[in-house]
């Protein structure tokens, strides 16, 4: 990574009408002051009616797309960025659709050899049809408990909920179905949590150094993600020699897999016996001040700001 | 084989040992964070009760003020009394005999807006463990002041008239046979925030003689009572009662909220107290915006003003009740408010307002779930619709997308059975409020 290079406005995009709207006000903000640590010119924006004209008329060097949860990571942003022809830091349309849809997702992680907990994946018309009741006692049956409940396509934890009790599912079904309409339900894998950052500033992808998550709850849901002191992080993660390397190899191969570029982060379990598993990858991972992102960048000796700009660069001379 | 890397641990937070206990509670939470989507203008935001002061004339707002400093602005900008201006102080005393108070300045404290009034009552009398009594539900502002002073709150049932007299007198005993102690009772007789109904002129003497009897302070919270639709303002519980009630009275609602002035009124020897922890919070209310409303006042057609809010706020709680009559399931409830800002509604059997929100807010519609006015977790089942901030055109796409919101909640139901209403989010963890998108 070497001085920055690109000149001119970059646009960093962060709020958008997701659930995520406050979280990526936050990413954005970090992100445009560590940019601009770095030496580049910066212009945080909403996304609303007036962008394009604004992509349009004066068209900046590059977009920084900090939008999270729908529109931001399911690449329709960028689908638009593409149209106009706006150099983008971070993964192309399509691959953000396949990496934005946890059952996607996992299906072709799994097929590239990797460990992801056994799922199913159902729409809310199913246990219509089918009848509720017959449905989730074979879900019971086939995953055990406890099991996951998240909706199809969400970030943050929102929706996500751990059922220890097979009276505990219809709630976590609505709960999950207020976010989507097609639910996610996975084996629950006991061990620890960690976030694995993947970045590629065109000398191909490498991963940071894992971040293991303890949260104080022991669930690490949306109080515990955005409430600083209520979670624990430790950066680099302390595991065995071998599952420090399985958890940046299965970090890497679910990027290279899906196809991502630029900057992703996986989210990784590493059970009892050492075994890593695959949960979900972000194509716009948090950077507010209670993302893993940031601290893994630290623990690996790097700058933010010049991180960003490298990547920046990367995207501008594509 | 095991080698472990050095590691370093961080709770991303200094200081998270040391926080007192009572800041446990304030944390971050999903649904204070999906009011950060209710802000845009896509979405119809029936959630906050910001007032609407569209009709306010600027160009009179603007002259005084340009006036205050050319004439005054050595004063207006600098310290002024912890009391409060003697010029607003003698207004707000005309202002409360509009509603049959008959009060002297010197009784009246300013405070920044009268949620800091709520604060100060707050500090001067609630110990750890104490109880407050409050409607259900109450204000979600007070609610938070409450809980941040550790005031145990009972709440006492209301109907379409208010208060119920009966359910005060049981709650009394019951709270001091469990041997707590009771500091006073916080109400809102009028056009109640969130409930949206007003205490009959009936229970006033009956609430006031309960409280007289069992020696209990009334702490009557009243910024919505000269926004009633019909007829006179209601008689304020503190025309009939000068020791055992502090009234507390607002310039949000009838002027605007950005220059935070209300007040308190309060038997003497309370107001000297007052007095003094409001020079401890604040060393004094802001002379700039209390001399500017002065002036206000003292220049404007201020009735005229809010005889014309009234009649806003009137067509726009007609749309509201008007949309919802038309477009919602018979299995919903609510009242028709004769003034302030709020529509209660009962939800169907089963629906939780909490785990529907982030379906509203997909479909852009925003309200509060009615778990914000409660603070032992009831109200799941109701939500609060603020009619006072969009156009009649926007409360009806609201209610419109609101009621297509429900019937895919309805639906959800229907496939999963009814569930417990302390399921779903209610059970989620995170501080819900109060803030400016829900007071």
């Amino acid at each position: 990574m070497g001085a920055v290079v690109t000149s001119g406005r970059v646009l960093v995009l962060a709020g958008g009408l997701s659930h995520e709207r406050d979280v990526s006000l936050r990413s954005g903000r970090r992100v445009s002051e560590a940019m601009r640590s770095a030496g580049l010119e910066i212009e945080e924006r909403d996304v609303d009616a007036a962008l394009l004209p604004t992509l349009s008329d004066e068209p900046p060097a590059c977009v920084v797309p900090m939008l999270h949860g729908e529109t931001g990571e399911d690449g329709a942003i960028r689908e638009v960025l593409e149209l106009l022809d706006v150099p983008y830091v971070g993964s192309r349309p399509a691959d953000c659709r396949t990496a934005f849809d946890k059952p996607v997702a996992k299906t072709i992680v799994r097929r590239a050899g990797v460990n992801t907990p056994e799922w199913y994946c159902l729409p809310h018309e199913t246990f219509r049809e089918l009848g509720a009741n017959a449905v989730m006692v074979a879900l019971v049956a086939k995953l055990g408990l406890p099991l996951m409940v998240k909706p199809a396509r969400s970030g943050s934890a929102l929706g996500c909920t751990v059922v220890h009790d097979a009276a505990e599912l219809p709630a976590a079904m609505v709960n999950a179905f207020a976010y989507g309409s097609v639910a996610l339900l996975e084996q629950f894998i006991d061990g620890d949590e960690v976030a694995v950052p993947v970045i590629d500033d065109g000398s191909g992808p490498r991963a940071l150094p894992a971040v293991a998550i303890k949260p104080d709850g022991g669930v690490y849901d949306y109080t515990a993600r955005y409430t600083a002191g209520s979670t624990q992080f430790v950066v680099p993660a302390q595991l065995t020699s071998e599952a420090t390397a399985e958890v940046a190899r299965v970090a890497l191969a679910a990027h290279e897999a899906l196809g991502l570029r630029d900057l992703s982060r996986s989210d990784l379990i590493v059970d009892r016996d050492g075994v890593v598993w695959f949960l979900e990858v972000n194509v716009a991972p948090g950077f507010t001040e209670t993302s893993t992102v940031p601290l893994s960048l630290q623990a690996a000796g790097l700058d933010l700001g010049k991180v960003l700009a490298s990547l920046v660069d990367a995207a501008t001379s594509r | 084989m095991t080698e472990i890397s050095p590691s370093s641990s961080t709770r991303l937070d200094n200081y998270v040992d040391r926080y007192a206990a009572r800041t446990k509670g304030m944390t971050a939470s999903e649904i204070r964070a999906l009011f950060a989507v209710a802000s845009r203008p896509e979405v119809v935001s029936l959630a906050g009760g910001m007032p609407n002061i569209s009709g306010l004339p600027l160009d009179v707002v603007s002259h005084a003020i340009s006036e205050l400093i050319t004439n005054d602005g050595p004063t207006a900008m600098q310290y002024g009394s912890g009391q409060g201006t003697p010029e607003l102080r003698e207004q707000i005393c005309d202002i409360m005999r509009l509603e049959g108070i008959e009060a002297h300045p010197d009784d009246v404290v300013v405070t920044v807006g009268s949620q800091q009034a709520v604060d100060l009552v707050t500090r001067i009398f609630i110990d750890p463990g104490d109880v407050v009594l409050c409607e259900a539900p109450s204000y979600v502002g007070a609610l938070g002041v409450f809980r941040a002073y550790e005031a145990d709150v009972v709440h006492i049932e209301m109907d379409e008239h208010g208060l119920v007299p009966e359910a005060l007198e049981q709650a009394i005993v019951a709270t001091q046979a469990s041997g707590h102690t009771i500091k006073f009772l916080y109400t809102i007789p009028n056009f109640h925030n969130p409930a949206g109904v007003t205490l009959s002129a009936e229970r006033r003497p009956e609430i006031l003689r309960i409280c007289r009897a069992a020696d209990i302070l009334i702490l009557e919270d009243n910024p919505y009572g000269l926004l009633g639709f019909d007829g006179a303002p209601h008689r304020a519980l503190r025309a009939d009662e000068a020791e055992g009630v502090i009234y507390l009275g607002s310039f949000s609602k009838t002027f605007a909220p950005g220059f935070r002035v209300g007040w308190a009124l309060a038997p003497h020897a309370v107001r000297e107290k007052l007095v003094l922890a409001q020079e401890s919070a604040t060393l004094c209310p802001p002379a700039f915006s209390q001399m500017a409303i002065s002036a206000y006042l003292k220049n404007h057609d201020w009735q005229g003003q809010i005889k014309q809010f009234r009649e806003m706020y009137r067509e726009r709680r007609d749309a509201m009740v008007g949309a919802l009559t038309d477009l919602m399931p018979p299995s919903c409830r609510w009242n028709v408010p004769d003034g302030g800002f709020y529509v209660w509604l009962t939800l169907p059997p089963g629906i939780d307002a909490k785990a529907m929100l982030p379906r509203a807010v997909t479909a852009r519609v925003a309200y509060v779930p009615g778990t914000a006015f409660f603070a032992d977790g009831f109200g799941s089942g109701s939500i609060r619709l603020s009619f006072c901030y969009p156009t009649p055109e926007r409360i009806r796409e609201g209610v419109r997308r609101l009621a297509g919101v429900l019937e895919q909640e309805l639906e959800l139901r229907e496939t999963f059975g009814s569930l417990p209403q302390t399921h779903g989010l209610a059970e989620r963890r995170g501080y819900d409020g109060p803030s400016t998108d829900m007071t």
